[in-house]
């Protein structure tokens, strides 16, 4: 019985073989990067247009710039653009902050059904949740350590 | 960077950083979250090593539109406010800078949930 279900296993991976998606990673980084380009470039331009407009430095338009990007991507999940365009893209839409707004956009648009508070309210960071928690414990690590470098 | 450059710099970094990320997800079994989660991770300890200024310096949007700098601003938050608290400044200082993230995603994507339906 072991032995043949031993053959079996070795048959199965045979089987398997070849039949499993091999992932096209070349083909996927190639889209990832100008789409990621692309969504940085946007990015650039909008922030361009607020240094001219509000007369301040390259430095202080980086904020109001992800705000803008967040809105604009919020509003494409809602339109439902946003997961169409990140299936072709990958890493291209999930990494730029646009990929984090549209996690929360779309947890909350997903969990509307089960109403505001229980629905949308506590299902909202399900994928950006990690990303804050590990960016948080790991900024503070790193704070420490300069602080304490500096100061001690 | 200036001018034009400063746009093709946005361009290239802001697509390596996402190639970055999309290696990560083809090439190893780790999920999305992991892979942002490592970003951003990333970010914070580039940033306490003082490279990712010089970073936004030269590429801009395309340092600073990746998920990346999210880890970097939280660490810029933290720091900021050491001077004025000591080492209670990096509790209260951490959100500082990434408040526009932050807020924005949740006022749009509350907004978005209101406005739309769930498509598919």
């Amino acid at each position: 019985m072991s032995v043949k279900t031993g053959i079996d296993q070795k048959r199965y991976q045979a089987f398997l073989k070849g039949r499993q998606p091999v992932r096209p990673w070349f083909k996927n980084s190639v889209r990832a990067f100008f789409t990621g380009g692309a969504i940085c470039l946007v990015g650039q331009g909008i922030q361009e247009v607020i240094v001219h407009y509000y007369h301040i430095s390259e430095k202080m338009a980086g904020n109001p710039t992800v705000a803008i990007l967040v809105m604009l991507s919020a509003l494409f999940t809602g339109l439902g653009v946003y997961d169409k365009f990140g299936q072709w893209a990958g890493a291209g839409s999930a990494v730029p902050v646009t990929g984090f707004a549209n996690s929360i956009a779309s947890a909350a648009l997903e969990h509307k059904t089960e109403g505001y508070v229980m629905g949308v309210g506590s299902n909202m960071f399900k994928v950006a949740g990690p990303v804050i928690v590990f960016g948080v414990v790991a900024a503070f690590a790193v704070g420490l350590i300069r602080y304490l470098l500096t100061h001690v | 960077m200036t001018g034009i450059w400063l746009f093709v710099a946005a361009f290239v970094v802001g697509g390596l950083i996402c190639v970055a990320g999309q290696l990560l997800m083809d090439l190893t079994k780790l999920t999305p979250a992991h892979v942002m989660t490592i970003l951003v991770v990333a970010g914070a300890i580039l940033d306490g090593l003082g490279w990712y200024d010089p970073l936004i310096k030269f590429a801009g949007a395309g340092a600073t539109v990746p998920i990346t700098s999210f880890g970097n601003a939280l660490v810029h938050g933290a720091l900021a406010e050491t001077g004025q608290y000591g080492v209670l400044g990096l509790i209260t200082g951490i959100f500082e800078v990434t408040s526009a993230g932050i807020s924005a995603a949740i006022i749009f994507g509350f907004l978005a949930a209101v406005l739309f339906r769930a498509r598919g």
